[in-house]
């Protein structure tokens, strides 16, 4: 430990860590912008810099190692001077289209300018001329909005470890983009859109759908069934303002239906059929010898990570569609039959906390005969905007439940959101599937926890299933590389593209705050706590979707429908 | 021999090479390929354990690495401060509009490509330029324009004989 003074108040340091950790402790805000928690520091956009007694120059705080006696001013006039100076120096070459743009409101570089008083354009610079990307399903990239800090390209190395991104060129010319500057849709993205969260201003955003719903809700000829993602109804609170983890499933519901969507469905009951179909799988594979370690296929990115890098393992894949496709197939089959519709009459929506969903729906082994499983996907930041473009008070609104016949859930499907809740509720009903019994207690919390990456044996029966639960494509990676290796103690293995799983997915509101994501996480496990339907082989509503139409899990009906295949992708530029 | 066999062969000379590697590698292919191909740029990615876009990214910061071959015709226009007073800018942009490509760029047909070279040792020629090694000097905007109608002609003869 050691002491600095900061703006003449004496606080507490460790020796190693970076000013900008103290100042954050200490209830200082230094404006950053290419600061992410989590990730290297760069220094790259000086926007933290703050004066240090003895020193001539400022100092990025991000960068700077706190040592013992430091006299820091963090708010002196050279300071706030160089702040708004390199705030004017950004805006000089930007876009002035702020009210056409998809952060409006909700972009770090207008809350600094506004924060700072910027109020005269000091600076006039020349205004590169750039082509918008809109070739990939998930996300549109408009180099012109791109301030260089860099946030993407490390988020997209460090946490994924793919790399799709890349400063690119020198000087006053450089760009964030993709290698031989080719359309994302031919790159390594995996559509996570991680990359979306933490960009400050609107230069990678998700791929826009709402306008395509509003036609879709418009049109009298469509029937429009909506179903939303497991974690979208603890998440979408914060776009109103409301504090994190607060869960508000009846009042969105509620708002789908004023929305006008003919049914509102819970895709966490379709995360409950798919808990049955993918436990089925393992316990087959388990006692039929077949490949192991099984690995889950709900998240889209992963499925295309695996299938890029490790085209190898996709044997290891289960063969299960993610909840979205399953609960998208079953809508224009079983349901539509039976409410007497023409699929094609029919227009399938999910709302979903992800980007990369938009991909997944776009897959071609997600539509049988010209007929899309899933018609288009609004990510938890597209359903916001629907509900305040329609004047709907979320807040005040009575709450109402999800639509029969797949509106009942149980909490383990509820519990796909967050990193660990697919292991947890395949092991609630994987254990009943072996022993006829349930687990004495539901929880299990070595699955749990923030960890990017979590172990554990756990005795099923006769069997002694080693699983681990990774969420971050680097941990997937280093996982992967050991199995590759020879490690062959596991048996079943959790993927979640996004560090923490859906609650911080690339389609959820923006906020960088690692607090936030346990909020999120925090509040699922509250409401499996609360519940007493809480396995999705208990769920009657599955149990009624077998007796009257799929048969048995795994059987022919249901691999023809809610199982799927993978290809090896051999010409992404990786 | 095909590029793929190049690079193959680059690659063994750079056994358990890191990242560390890279701008040597990338200046071998060159030189061995004329340019960096995408396939060439996959193979090397492969072979160090780096992504393609860092790759291009690296190449893309130096002015010596180009992405497509050079053309029958390799025009390096000098930007060296003699030059630039002398303004081989005009010089350069009338290069750039009668052939429709860039710096680092080659012509579909192949028979031109453009390069941008800091001084090449000739201040007292400004504004020059050397097509394939060979100097024209003291040039105006004009000169451009006739260059390469010079060399299309020739070629054209060329092809009749």
């Amino acid at each position: 430990m050691c002491q600095i003074e900061i703006n003449g108040r004496v606080a507490e340091a460790k020796i190693g860590e970076t000013l900008l950790e103290v100042l954050r402790r200490e209830g200082v805000k230094v404006p950053t912008l290419c600061n992410v928690e989590g990730l290297n520091p760069t220094g790259a956009c000086r926007m933290c810099v703050v004066e240090v007694e003895g020193r001539g120059n400022l100092v990025p705080s991000c960068a700077f190692p706190v040592s013992d006696g430091m006299k820091i001013s963090t708010h002196s006039a050279k300071a706030v001077q160089a702040r708004k100076t390199i705030v004017e120096l950004l805006l000089s070459s930007h876009p002035d289209d702020c009210n056409y743009c998809a952060r409006n409101g909700n972009c770090e570089l207008q809350t600094l300018a506004a924060e700072l008083g910027v109020r005269q354009r000091r600076y006039k610079g020349e205004r590169k001329k750039m082509k918008v990307d809109v070739a990939n399903p998930s996300l549109v990239r408009d180099p012109e909005k791109c301030i260089l800090c860099g946030r993407c390209v490390r988020v997209c190395e460090e946490i994924q470890n793919v790399g799709a991104i890349d400063f690119i060129g020198r000087g006053a010319d450089s760009t964030v983009g993709t290698s031989f500057d080719e359309g994302l849709n031919v790159s390594s993205c995996i559509n996570c859109g991680q990359c979306s969260l933490v960009c400050p201003t609107g230069a990678l955003v998700e791929k826009r759908n709402v306008e395509d719903v509003m036609a879709a809700l418009a049109d009298p000829r469509k029937y429009v069934v909506v179903q939303h993602a497991p974690s979208v109804s603890v998440t979408l609170a914060e776009e109103f303002g409301v504090k994190p983890g607060t869960d508000i499933d009846k009042e969105m519901v509620a708002a789908l239906r004023r929305l006008g969507f003919d049914r509102v469905f819970d895709t966490s009951f379709s995360a409950d059929l798919t808990i049955m179909e993918e436990a089925s799988e393992l316990v087959s594979r388990l006692t039929h010898g077949g490949t192991l370690p099984m690995m889950t296929s709900c998240s889209p990115g992963w499925i295309k990570f695996v299938e890029q890098y490790y085209p190898e393992m996709i044997p290891n894949l289960s063969t299960c569609k993610s909840p979205q496709q399953m609960m998208g197939a079953i809508i224009k089959s079983f349901f539509a039959r039976r409410e007497g519709l023409d699929p094609k009459d029919v227009v399938s929506v999910s709302i979903m906390p992800c980007t990369a969903k938009k991909f997944e729906a776009s897959r071609n082994e997600m539509i049988v005969d010209d007929i899309p499983d899933v018609d288009f996907v609004l990510t938890t930041r597209e359903l916001a905007q629907l509900i305040k473009m329609h004047g709907i008070d979320i807040e005040n609104i009575p709450g109402e439940t999800a639509d029969n016949p797949f509106g009942e859930r149980s909490s383990a499907g509820k519990l796909f959101g967050g990193s660990g809740g697919v292991m947890e509720a395949a092991l609630r009903t994987a254990y009943h599937m072996v022993t006829s019994e349930e687990l004495t207690d539901l929880k299990i919390p070595a699955v749990r926890g923030s960890k990017g990456r979590k172990e554990a044996r756990i005795q099923v029966g006769d069997l002694e299933l080693g699983v681990a639960v990774v969420s971050g494509l680097a941990n997937a990676r280093k996982l992967l590389d050991e199995i590759k290796e020879g490690r062959n103690d596991i048996h079943f293995i959790e993927v979640m593209t996004c560090p923490g799983g859906c609650v911080s997915g690339g389609g959820q509101p923006i906020n960088l705050s690692p607090d936030t994501v346990r909020q999120r996480q925090k509040a699922l496990y509250r409401l499996d706590q609360e519940e007493t339907l809480r396995t999705s082989h208990q769920n009657p509503a599955v149990h009624r979707l077998y007796k009257e139409f799929l048969g048995t899990p795994n059987g022919e009906k249901s691999h023809r429908l809610l199982h799927t295949s993978y290809v090896a992708r051999t010409d992404v530029l990786k | 021999m095909e590029t793929q066999a190049k690079v193959d062969e680059i690659l063994t000379r750079y056994k358990d090479a890191k990242r560390d590697a890279l701008i040597p590698i990338l200046q071998d292919v060159q030189d061995s390929c004329g340019y960096l191909s995408k396939e060439a740029v996959i193979q090397i990615g492969a072979y160090l354990n780096l992504p393609t876009s860092k790759i291009y990214g690296v190449a893309t910061f130096y002015n010596q690495f180009r992405f497509q071959p050079v053309g029958q015709h390799h025009i390096q226009v000098c930007r060296g401060t003699a030059c630039h007073v002398k303004g081989s800018s005009g010089v350069f942009d009338r290069f750039c509009r009668d052939l429709k490509i860039n710096d680092g760029e080659t012509t579909r047909d192949g028979m031109f490509s453009l390069e941008v070279v800091s001084c090449i040792g000739a201040c007292g020629l400004a504004p020059v330029i050397a097509v394939n090694g060979e100097f024209h000097a003291k040039l105006v905007d004009d000169d451009a324009s006739r260059i390469v109608k010079e060399y299309k002609k020739a070629a054209k003869e060329g092809d009749n004989k």
